[in-house]
C-alpha cells in the first residue's frame, strides 16, 4: 500500500464509521452532523462557500506572501549585522512568547475591520517560522565553503546570493510549511475577532444560529485548503531545490 | 622537471600562527617556520592530526591570519589570497544545486567574467580528469572518487601557477586515491604548476613529492625536509622500489622519534 491508498483508507474509514454512528446513535444534526449532511451543504451552496473561502485564502496567501517578504529580509539582516542580531532578533523572540493571536483586536482597532487587519494578524503570526528557519539556513553554510569563497575573492553579495541563500532553501521551505499553515490560523483569528465575510466568519454566525452542518462545512473547507496550501509549497519546494536529499525521492515529504 | 633553484615561488620566513582561545590562554599552530618552495615544485607536508599542516595551508594562501613572521607569494607579501593560486580541499565542498559545468565555473562568476568564453577549457579539463561529457550532470548523482575530480578541474579553470592541495584524497577509496595520485602527476608534469600536498599519508608523499617537509605538532614546526629522487614519471611499480622503501621508512622513522608512531621492530 503506497502513501496515497493509505490515506484514503484510514480516511475514508474515519469518514464511515462517523456516519454509522451518528445513524445508529440517532445523534442530532446540532450536535454532530453526518459527513453526508457536511457535503450535502458544501454541495447545495457552492458559490457562497467559495466566495467566503476565496477571502479566507486571499487574506492568507496575502499574509504568508508579506511574512516571506519581510522575514526573508529580516533573517539577513540579522545573520550580516550583530546589531539587528542583538536588537530585532532579541525583539522578535520575545514577540513570539506573545500568543500573537491576543493582538488580533489591536488590528482591528489600528486598521479596521477589512482584509488589510487579517492580512497583518496572518503575517505577525507567519513572520516568526520564517525568519528563524531562515537565519537558520543562512548560518549553516560549511566553514571550509566559506573558506574556497574567500579564496576565490568572491564579494559579501556573491558569496549571499550563490551560497548563502541557495545552502539557505531547504531549512526556508522548513519554515515556509509551518508558515503557510500559521498564516491561515492568522486569517481565521481576524475574521472570528471582527469580519463580515470569510470561513472565520462563516463559522462565528452559525455557531450562533446553533447550524452545527454549517460550521463543520466551513471547518472542513478550511481542512482541505489548508491541506492544499501545505502541498503548493512542497510542488514549489520540489521544484526549487530538486538537488536536496530529502528531494530526490518523492514529492510532499516534510 | 626540478627548477632554477633561485626561483622561488613561496618564501615562508619564521611564521608563527596562535590561536587565542575564547577563554584566555592561546595555542601555538606554527612556531618558527620557514620554507621555500620553488616554482614548478611539488612538495608535500605531512605530519600528524593538529601539526598545523592545515592552517600552514591556509596562511599561504592568505585566508588565515598570521600572527608573526611573513609569506611571500611571487616575491608579494600575502595579506589576502593571492592571484593565481587555487586550492582543493579534503572534501570536495561542491555545491549540489549546480551542474558539474557551474561547479567548475564558480570562480569565473566571482570574478565576473563571460561564463561561455570558458565552458570549452571546463570540457577540456573534464576530459582531461577522466570524466568526459558530465558538464550536465548534477554534482550530487556523482560518486566519492568522481566528485573531487570535479574539484581538481575547478580549481585548474584560471590555470593557477600555484596549486594548494589540502589532504585531497583523504577521503577516498584506496583505488581512487591511487588513481587520482597518477593523474594529479600526470596534470602537474605536463603543467609545470607549484603544487603543495598536505597529507597524512607517507606512501602518497613519497610517490608525489620532489620534496617532503615532515612536521611536528606542539606546537606545529617543521623537523624535516627530505628530497625525494626518483625518475619521473612515478607508476604505483615505484612503490615496491628498494629507494622508495628507504625514504617511506626514514619519514616513519622521524614520526618514531617523535612518538607519534611505535617503532614496528
Amino acid at each position: 500500500m503506497n502513501r496515497t491508498q493509505s490515506v484514503i483508507v484510514v480516511l475514508g474509514g474515519f469518514l464511515l464509521i462517523w456516519e454509522a454512528w451518528v445513524r445508529i446513535a440517532g445523534v442530532p444534526a446540532y450536535f454532530l452532523p453526518a459527513p453526508s449532511a457536511i457535503f450535502i451543504e458544501i454541495a447545495q451552496n457552492p458559490g457562497w462557500y467559495a466566495r467566503h473561502s476565496a477571502y479566507t485564502i486571499g487574506a492568507c496567501l496575502l499574509g504568508f506572501f508579506m511574512a516571506l517578504v519581510i522575514g526573508v529580509m529580516a533573517a539577513i539582516g540579522i545573520v550580516y549585522s550583530k546589531l539587528l542580531e542583538n536588537t530585532l532578533y532579541t525583539f522578535l523572540v520575545s514577540l513570539n512568547s506573545i500568543p500573537k493571536i491576543a493582538l488580533a483586536p489591536l488590528f482591528i482597532i489600528w486598521m479596521g475591520t477589512n482584509v488589510s487587519s487579517k492580512v497583518a494578524i496572518s503575517m505577525l503570526i507567519a513572520l516568526f517560522a520564517v525568519v528563524i528557519d531562515t537565519v537558520l539556513g543562512l548560518r549553516s553554510v560549511d566553514p571550509d565553503v566559506l573558506d574556497m569563497t574567500k579564496s576565490m575573492r568572491a564579494s559579501p553579495l556573491q558569496v549571499l546570493w550563490k551560497i548563502r541563500f541557495p545552502t539557505a532553501l531547504p531549512a526556508m521551505f522548513a519554515g515556509m510549511k509551518v508558515a503557510i499553515s500559521l498564516a491561515l490560523v492568522g486569517a481565521i483569528a481576524g475574521e472570528f475577532v471582527a469580519s463580515n465575510v470569510g470561513l472565520g466568519y462563516v463559522i462565528l454566525t452559525a455557531q450562533g444560529m446553533m447550524q452545527t452542518t454549517r460550521v463543520f462545512a466551513a471547518i472542513v473547507l478550511l481542512g482541505i485548503l489548508g491541506t492544499l496550501l501545505f502541498y503548493l509549497v512542497s510542488l514549489v519546494e520540489h521544484f526549487a531545490v530538486p538537488w536536496h536529499v530529502s528531494q530526490r525521492g518523492s514529492i510532499g515529504g516534510h | 622537471m626540478t627548477a632554477a633553484k633561485d626561483d622561488i615561488h613561496v618564501a615562508v620566513r619564521n611564521l608563527e600562527k596562535i590561536y587565542k582561545l575564547p577563554k584566555g590562554g592561546a595555542v601555538t599552530a606554527l612556531q618558527n617556520i620557514d620554507l621555500d618552495i620553488d616554482r614548478g615544485e611539488f612538495i608535500s607536508v605531512v605530519g600528524p592530526s593538529g601539526c598545523g599542516k592545515s592552517t600552514l595551508l591556509k596562511c599561504i594562501a592568505g585566508i588565515a591570519d598570521i600572527s608573526d613572521g611573513d609569506i611571500k607569494v611571487d616575491g608579494i607579501e600575502v595579506t589576502a589570497p593571492p592571484d593565481h593560486m587555487a586550492i582543493v580541499f579534503q572534501r570536495d565542498i561542491l555545491l549540489d544545486w549546480r551542474t558539474v559545468l557551474d561547479n567548475i565555473l564558480l570562480p569565473i562568476e566571482f570574478r565576473r567574467q563571460r561564463k561561455a568564453g570558458w565552458t570549452k577549457k571546463a570540457s577540456e579539463l573534464l576530459h582531461l580528469i577522466g570524466l568526459p561529457d558530465y558538464e550536465r550532470r548534477h554534482s550530487w548523482e556523482l560518486s566519492g572518487g568522481q566528485r573531487q575530480r570535479v574539484a581538481i578541474c575547478r580549481a585548474l579553470i584560471q590555470d593557477p601557477r600555484l596549486l594548494l592541495m589540502d589532504e585531497p584524497f583523504g577521503a577516498l577509496d584506496a583505488l581512487t586515491r591511487d588513481d587520482l595520485n597518477l593523474e594529479l602527476q600526470r596534470i602537474w608534469m605536463t603543467s609545470k604548476k607549484t603544487v603543495l600536498f598536505i597529507t597524512h599519508s607517507i606512501g602518497e608523499a613519497v610517490l608525489l613529492s620532489d620534496r617532503v617537509v615532515v612536521m611536528a605538532a606542539d606546537p606545529g614546526r617543521i623537523i624535516e625536509t627530505i628530497s625525494i629522487d626518483l625518475p619521473r614519471p612515478r607508476t604505483l611499480d615505484t612503490r615496491e622500489t628498494p629507494e622508495f622503501g628507504r625514504y617511506a621508512k626514514h619519514i616513519r622513522k622521524c614520526f618514531e622519534e617523535l612518538g607519534v608512531l611505535k617503532s614496528s621492530n
